[in-house]
């Protein structure tokens, strides 16, 4: 059904969170978290899923994990015997294989982590669940994992209090990689990090994906730490994809506005590049009253009437470039070199 | 006077924490200055004392803490009755905590805008009565004035609907907006010197580019001074002129923004630029990460503080000596590398004391 080398395929997703209100909880609205992404996401690669606070990224990787059933749309995963699974169709059965070969990294790595558990049961748990190893087996395979993230094999007999957060998002990854996944989704792994941290933790992420030639999906906020890890990218706005393009077509020759405003806003760490920046006005819209037409029309320098009416579709206006914009073949803007 | 133009000076600044696990050095020996109307820029990682510093000049550091060492002076400017401007220098330091003149400084004079306005805010005041307060308290406006002041204050600040949103509590607010409305307290007195604590940490990138163009505006009009205190060198070479990197507790580099970002002197602030992903990076290679992580609090290492981590440690030196600060170039550095350099001493402030 798809090219060789995609993993994943996720078609038009839609994931709505119902608004109860009143004494019988009657359904008031919906926040529409996410509202149409779609998006493929290809064997070995980084996607990076990128977009300001309330824009549906973190949604859209728990939908990918199985973590909500999505109202519409489809998650297909191909798995590593070559079938094409629906994630959102599994079963608690299904759900467990799939759980073997896509796996999660949190944001934070001070509730991520259960406080009560050594690093031996944190790392060690997915190997018993899915009745992986045992005993002896077990203890070598979690010391080989903790290796492997630069972590020495004595401290698995540690609770996580004693890590700094860095080297707690050390044992994140150990435990997302017991299983040997193929997929490992991301969510802000850095951004609860100090900078000098983060390098760190980026450069281990490229590492293990050399290593054991894993894909990752990135979510983040940082366009900085995107563009850097990232092969391709994935520009989200209140629930829906926007633009996605390779990584370097993208901060360069970007197609959305939202995409330009998003990168003129990043403060540069260069005083001499100090230049005249974009300042959107107004806030990000409620993803449960998003405004009609195209979501960004009320802060879009170039919209125009028919953005206020129709919503502009997801086109590919040029090979691997996909674009949700009235306007997208017209208007010439600024990236970033 | 050629210093004239001092504002508030922090001199070898000690404040720490008693715990029962251990003394928490937070600020261990920070000395810098910042002149009027400037923009002097604090930039460290997470336990380097840059929020301390800022809680010790307007001495609300929260218990156990106490300033144990060293003084922070504010050269306060007053027009007097005839009309001539009046120099007082007062050190912060030798004031009562929660005295009078500390609380009349306090929020008039330097103000403060911190990194969360939801929790710095107070839930169960209005936006109005919460700017009221501070122009009642400071400038004994009557309750009539001090609402029309607040509104336009809110309007200063870019506030869609500065009336309404007086009678606004905070949660009915967006981020950003809550951030405006404390800036817009901050700012209600017309203070000398605004500290701003990781200001726009919190927010997304679109609306702390609204934030920072807001400041950056705000104070080309209103001339204070600006003390900018955040983690992120993006904001710091976009808002600032002269910049303070901290390691734990103490400076270890000043300079001005551009010889910062374009010459670094000390090997933490050479490691903090490697290491940063840039947007306009033209490849990807791997990041310049600086090895081992910021020491815990209870034990910082003997000797220079940065050794354990630093790439140009020189062993017999660094761990066991603490670095002198010398000036290299008219910046002020710390660090053994710089041997042999000119000592670094507080020339402005001995000055200003010869002429008294």
């Amino acid at each position: 059904m798809s090219e060789h080398g995609t993993l994943l395929e996720v078609q038009d997703l839609r994931m709505y969170f119902p608004i109860r209100k009143g004494f019988l909880k009657r359904v008031a609205g919906y926040v529409k978290a996410v509202d149409g992404v779609t998006l493929s996401i290809r064997e070995g690669e980084t996607l990076g899923l990128v977009g300001e606070s309330g824009c549906g990224k973190t949604t859209t990787g728990r939908c990918i994990m199985g973590g909500y059933t999505p109202v519409g749309g489809d998650i297909q995963f191909r798995m590593r015997d070559g079938e094409w699974l629906s994630i959102p169709e599994q079963d608690r059965q299904g759900r467990k294989r799939v759980r073997r070969e896509v796996q999660m990294v949190f944001q934070d790595p001070y509730s991520s982590l259960d406080p009560r558990m050594t690093l031996k049961q944190i790392v060690g748990e997915p190997l018993i669940i899915h009745q992986v190893a045992a005993g002896k087996q077990l203890e070598e395979r979690v010391a080989e994992l903790l290796s492997v993230v630069g972590l020495r094999p004595e401290y698995m007999i540690r609770y996580p209090h004693a890590f700094s957060g860095g080297q707690r998002q050390r044992i994140g990854l150990a435990r997302a990689l017991a299983l040997n996944p193929r997929l490992v989704v991301a969510d802000e792994p850095v951004s609860a990090l100090d900078v000098s941290i983060q390098a760190q933790i980026l450069n281990l992420m490229q590492d293990l994906q050399a290593q054991f030639g894993l894909t990752y999906l990135f979510v983040a906020h940082d366009l900085s730490v995107i563009k850097h890890i990232s092969d391709r990218v994935a520009v989200m706005y209140v629930g829906k994809l926007v633009e996605l393009a390779e990584t370097r077509e993208l901060y360069r020759s970007p197609k959305c506005p939202y995409t330009e405003a998003l990168m003129s806003a990043v403060p540069k760490p260069d005083p001499l590049k100090r230049t005249e920046r974009i300042v959107l006005t107004g806030d990000v819209p409620s993803p449960a009253n998003p405004p009609p037409g195209c979501t960004f029309h009320p802060r879009c320098a170039y919209a125009q009437e028919v953005c206020r009416r129709e919503e502009p579709p997801l086109e590919e206006i040029l090979p691997g470039h996909y674009v949700r914009c009235h306007l997208a073949r017209e208007l010439d803007l600024k990236g970033v070199a | 006077m050629p210093n004239d133009d001092m504002l508030i000076e922090v001199r070898d600044l000690k404040t720490y924490f008693e715990l029962i696990e251990g003394t928490v050095r937070a600020v261990n020996g920070a000395s810098f200055a910042i002149r009027r109307g400037q923009t002097v820029g604090i930039v460290g990682e997470s336990g380097c004392g840059k929020s301390v510093t800022a809680r010790s000049i307007l001495r609300i550091v929260p218990d156990p803490g106490r300033i144990v060492g060293g003084e922070i002076l504010y050269y306060r400017r007053l027009r007097s009755a005839d009309g001539n401007d009046v120099h007082e220098r007062v050190a912060l330091t030798e004031l009562a905590a929660d005295g009078r003149e500390m609380r009349g400084i306090r929020g008039s004079e330097i103000a403060m805008v911190f990194q969360e306005p939801m929790t710095s805010l107070s839930p169960v005041h209005t936006i109005g009565n919460q700017i009221e307060e501070v122009l009642i308290l400071h400038q004994k406006l009557s309750k009539k004035e001090a609402a029309e002041r607040a509104a336009e204050t809110l309007a200063r600040v870019g506030m869609p609907q500065p009336v309404e949103t007086l009678g606004h509590y905070p949660h009915e607010l967006s981020g950003g907006m809550r951030q405006r409305a404390m800036i817009a307290m901050a700012l209600s007195c017309g203070p000398s010197l605004l500290i701003a604590d990781e200001p726009t940490t919190a927010l997304d990138v679109t609306t702390q580019a609204q934030i920072i163009e807001l400041m950056k505006e705000l104070q080309a009009e209103l001339g204070m001074a600006i003390m900018y205190i955040t983690h992120d060198l993006g904001v710091i070479a976009e808002m600032t002129n002269q910049v303070v990197v901290m390691y734990l507790g103490r400076d270890v580099e000043t300079a001005d923004v551009v010889n910062l970002f374009h010459d670094p002197l000390h090997p933490y602030t050479q490691a903090l630029l490697r290491s940063i992903p840039k947007i306009d990076a033209e490849s990807r290679e791997r990041l310049d990460s600086i090895v081992g992580v910021v020491p815990d609090p209870y034990s910082v290492p003997r000797g220079c503080p940065f050794h354990p981590r630093c790439p140009s440690f020189v062993e017999g030196k660094c761990d066991q000596e603490d670095p002198p600060a010398y000036v290299v170039e008219g910046r002020k550095v710390r660090c053994h590398l710089y041997e042999g350099q000119p000592a670094w001493r507080p020339d402005a402030t001995r000055q200003r004391e010869s002429e008294a």
